[in-house]
C-alpha cells in the first residue's frame, strides 16, 4: 500500500550511511539505531556533497533574500527607486542628461551610479526591479506548476475520454505562439479591466501578466506528469491499493503523488528561470510593468537605447542577470543530479 | 507518409481555426471601440461611421469573424480597394493590406533565423559531440563550462555589449542592417553578421550542452555496448549508433526553437533595430493595430504548427522504429 521507496525502507533496505554502505538486507530487526531514510533525506545528503550546487543554491537564495529585503536595504542605504535625484542636485547630470561622475556616476552616495535622463539611483532601481521580477515569476511558476500537475494527473489517472480531451486541450494551448501572444494579449487583458484612456494600476497589470503567463506556462508540466502517471497507474502497488479498497483520492495522495515528486520538482526547476526570463522579455518589449514601477527587464530596454552614449547603465542589471541565471542553471543541475543520480551528465 | 501528412495538416488547420477564433473574440470583444482606435485623434462622428462601415465593424462579432475567415480564402473588398486571396484584413493604422506588410517583413526574420541556425547547429552540435567523445578531459571541461556561461547570457544584454565593442567604440563593423539577399549576398551577410553571431552564441551554448548530455546518455545504452563488444569501430558506433539515438530529442527541441524563432524573433530584432516580423508584432501592439497583430499571430502559429509536423515526419527518417500512421 505504500510506494516502493517506503516499502524498501520498511523491508530493511534503508541503511544508516546512505549510499556509501552496501544495503544490508534483513538486518533491520536486529538493532534499534538503524534508521531508515526517506528519499528526501537521501536527496539532501547527495546534494550537500555537490559543492558547486550548494554555492549556486546560496547565490540563488541570496538574490531572493535581497529582493525580499529591498525596502529594508533601501532604508539603510537612504535612497529609493522613485526619487529623481538630479532634480535635487543639478550637478549629477550634464546638459545631455548623462551622469557627470566617473563610470556612470558611481560614488559613495550612488553605489551603482545614476540613471541617465531620469537621475534615479540605479542600486535601488535594480533592487526593487529584481523584487518585482523574481516574485512575479515565483507566483507564475507556482500557479503554472500546480495547474500542470492537476491537469496531468487527472488526464493520466482518469484515462479514456477525459485524457483525450485534456491532451487535445494541452496540444492546443501549446500551439499558441507564446511570445507573440504575450505581447499582444497583455494590453487587451488590461483593457478589459481598465479603460485604455486611463492609467492602469500596478496590481491590475500584475494580474494581467501573471494570468497570461500562467495560461501559457503549464503545458510542459501537464504533459510530463500525464505520461508519468500513465505508467505509474499500471504498477502493482497501485493495483494492490485498489484491491484493498483504497479510494481514488487516497491512491492519488499516497501512491501516485509521492512517486511523481521528483518529476514535478525537476520540471519546476526549469519553470522558474524561464518565468523570470519571460517577464524580463515582456518588460523589455514594453508590455510588462510600466514606469514608475521599478523592473529588471525594463532596465535592459532603457540600457539598450542609450548604450552607445552611456554603456555603464547596462553593467549592473546585466551582470546581475547573468549571475542569477548561471547560478540557477548550476543549482538546477545539481538538484536534478541529487534527485536522480543515474542521469549521468 | 501521405496519410500522415494529410491527417496532420487537417489537425493543424483545426488548431489554427481555434487560435484565430480565440484571438479574434478576445481582441474585438474587449472593451474599447476598434473604430475609435482606427480613427485616431481629431475624429468626427461621420468619419467614425465611415470607418465602421469600411472595416465591417458595424456587424456583429461572429459575422465579422466569418468575413475575416472567408477573406483568407476568397479575398475581400474594402472601400480602399480589393484585398487579394490570402486576405488578413486592412491595417487600422496606415490602411495597407496586412498580408502584404507581413510578406514584406518576412525575409528579414527568415534571414536572421536561417543564418543563425546554420552557425549554431554546426558549432553547437560539433562542440557537443567533441565534448561527449572526450568526456572528462580538458576539452570537455572547457566546452562544458564555456557553454554553461554562454547559455546564461541574454540577447538584450550581450547584444548591446557586442555592438558597443565592434561598432560604437571601434567602428570595425557597420551597425546591423538588412539588405536584400538577391541584391548581393555579401552585403546581406555582412549586414546580419552581428545579430547572427550574438544569437548563435546563446543557442550554440544550449545545443552544446544538450548534444553532450544526449550523447553521453546514449553511449551508456546497452545497444551501444553490444555493438562495441561485437568489435565495431568506435567511430562507427559513435556516429551510427549513439548519434542516431541522440538526434531524436535534439530534433524535437530544434523544431520547437525554430517555430518560436520564426514566430517571434522579437528580442533579436529589437536589439539590433531590424524590421522583421517580431518588430512588426510589437509595433502593431503599440499602435493598437488589431488586424495587423491578428495577422502576425496567425502567421506565427502557422510556422509553429508547420515545424511540429516537419519534426514528426523527420522522426521517421531518423528512427526506423517510428512509423507514421
Amino acid at each position: 500500500m505504500t510506494s516502493p521507496s517506503q516499502a524498501d525502507l520498511i523491508a530493511g533496505n534503508g541503511t544508516t550511511d546512505g549510499e556509501s554502505d552496501p544495503p544490508k538486507k534483513g538486518k533491520s530487526t536486529s538493532s534499534d539505531d538503524l534508521v531508515g531514510r526517506s528519499p528526501g533525506q537521501l536527496m539532501w545528503t547527495r546534494f550537500k556533497r555537490d559543492r558547486t550546487g550548494v554555492i549556486a543554491g546560496c547565490v540563488v537564495i541570496f538574490f531572493f533574500v535581497i529582493a525580499a529585503l529591498a525596502p529594508v536595504i533601501a532604508k539603510l542605504y537612504g535612497k529609493n527607486p522613485y526619487t529623481l535625484y538630479s532634480q535635487e542636485d543639478y550637478s549629477l547630470l550634464d546638459e545631455y542628461g548623462y551622469p557627470t561622475g566617473n563610470a556612470g556616476g558611481i560614488s559613495a552616495d550612488f553605489w551603482f551610479g545614476i540613471e541617465p535622463n531620469m537621475g534615479r539611483d540605479i542600486f535601488t532601481q535594480l533592487l526593487y526591479g529584481m523584487r518585482t521580477s523574481l516574485y512575479t515569476a515565483l507566483v507564475v511558476a507556482v500557479l503554472a506548476a500546480l495547474t500542470g500537475v492537476i491537469i496531468g494527473v487527472t488526464a493520466g489517472y482518469m484515462g479514456g475520454k477525459v485524457d483525450y480531451w485534456l491532451s487535445r486541450f494541452t496540444d492546443f494551448v501549446m500551439a499558441f505562439p507564446s511570445q507573440l501572444f504575450l505581447i499582444s494579449m497583455t494590453p487587451v487583458i488590461t483593457a478589459i479591466f481598465v479603460d485604455p484612456q486611463k492609467e492602469t494600476p500596478v496590481h491590475i497589470r500584475f494580474f494581467a501578466i501573471v494570468g497570461i503567463l500562467w495560461v501559457l506556462g503549464w503545458m510542459g508540466m501537464a504533459r510530463l506528469v500525464r505520461s508519468q502517471t500513465l505508467s505509474l497507474r499500471e504498477r502493482e502497488y497501485v493495483d494492490a491499493a485498489r484491491v484493498s479498497g483504497a479510494s481514488s483520492a487516497r491512491i492519488l495522495r499516497k501512491e501516485l503523488l509521492p512517486n511523481l515528486q521528483s518529476t514535478i520538482l525537476i520540471q519546476a526547476s526549469y519553470m522558474l528561470p524561464s518565468a523570470i526570463l519571460t517577464i524580463a522579455f515582456a518588460s523589455f518589449v514594453g508590455v510588462g510593468f510600466q514606469e514608475p514601477t521599478p523592473d529588471w527587464g525594463r532596465m535592459f530596454a532603457t540600457a539598450g537605447r542609450i548604450y552607445e552614449d552611456n554603456p555603464m547603465y547596462m553593467l549592473f542589471p546585466g551582470v546581475a542577470m547573468v549571475i542569477f541565471i548561471l547560478a540557477f542553471n548550476l543549482f538546477g543541475d545539481s538538484v536534478r543530479d541529487a534527485i536522480d543520480p543515474k542521469a549521468g551528465r | 507518409m501521405l496519410r500522415f501528412l494529410v491527417r496532420r495538416v487537417l489537425g493543424a488547420s483545426v488548431i489554427l481555426l481555434l487560435i484565430s477564433a480565440v484571438t479574434f473574440f478576445l481582441f474585438f470583444a474587449a472593451p474599447g471601440d476598434p473604430a475609435l482606435l482606427a480613427c485616431g485623434k481629431n475624429c468626427t462622428p461621420d468619419a467614425l461611421t465611415i470607418i465602421r462601415e469600411n472595416l465591417g465593424l458595424d456587424k456583429s462579432i461572429p459575422h465579422q469573424y466569418w468575413l475575416f475567415l472567408s477573406g483568407i480564402f476568397t479575398g475581400r473588398d474594402f472601400a480602399i480597394g480589393h484585398c487579394d486571396a490570402p486576405c488578413l484584413g486592412v491595417s487600422f493604422n496606415d490602411r495597407t493590406m496586412v498580408w502584404d506588410t507581413i510578406i514584406d517583413r518576412l525575409p528579414v526574420t527568415v534571414s536572421l533565423t536561417v543564418g543563425g541556425l546554420i552557425i549554431f547547429l554546426t558549432l553547437g552540435i560539433g562542440a557537443g559531440l567533441l565534448a561527449a567523445a572526450k568526456k572528462g578531459t580538458m576539452v570537455d571541461k572547457a566546452a562544458s563550462s564555456t557553454s554553461l556561461v554562454l547559455s546564461s547570457l541574454q540577447i538584450y544584454f550581450i547584444g548591446p555589449v557586442v555592438l558597443g565593442a565592434v561598432v560604437y567604440s571601434t567602428g570595425w563593423l557597420d551597425a546591423p542592417q538588412y539588405n536584400e539577399f538577391f541584391d548581393g549576398p555579401m552585403a546581406w551577410a555582412a549586414g546580419l553578421l552581428i545579430p547572427w553571431v550574438v544569437m548563435s552564441l546563446i543557442f550554440t551554448a544550449q545545443y552544446t550542452r544538450m548534444t553532450r548530455a544526449m550523447m553521453i546518455e546514449q553511449l551508456q545504452e546497452d545497444h551501444v555496448r553490444t555493438a562495441r563488444a561485437k568489435g565495431m569501430g568506435s567511430k562507427y558506433v559513435f556516429f551510427r549508433y549513439a548519434w542516431r539515438g541522440a538526434m531524436v530529442p535534439i530534433v524535437t527541441i530544434l523544431g520547437m526553437d525554430l517555430g518560436g524563432m520564426l514566430g517571434g524573433a522579437v528580442v533579436t530584432e529589437m536589439t539590433f533595430g531590424l524590421a522583421g516580423i517580431g518588430r512588426l508584432a510589437v509595433d502593431s501592439v503599440v499602435n493598437v493595430d488589431l488586424p495587423l497583430t491578428m495577422g502576425v499571430m496567425l502567421v506565427g502559429a502557422t510556422f509553429i504548427l508547420l515545424f511540429n509536423i516537419l519534426v514528426d515526419a523527420a522522426y521517421a527518417f531518423i528512427d526506423p522504429r517510428v512509423r507514421l500512421s
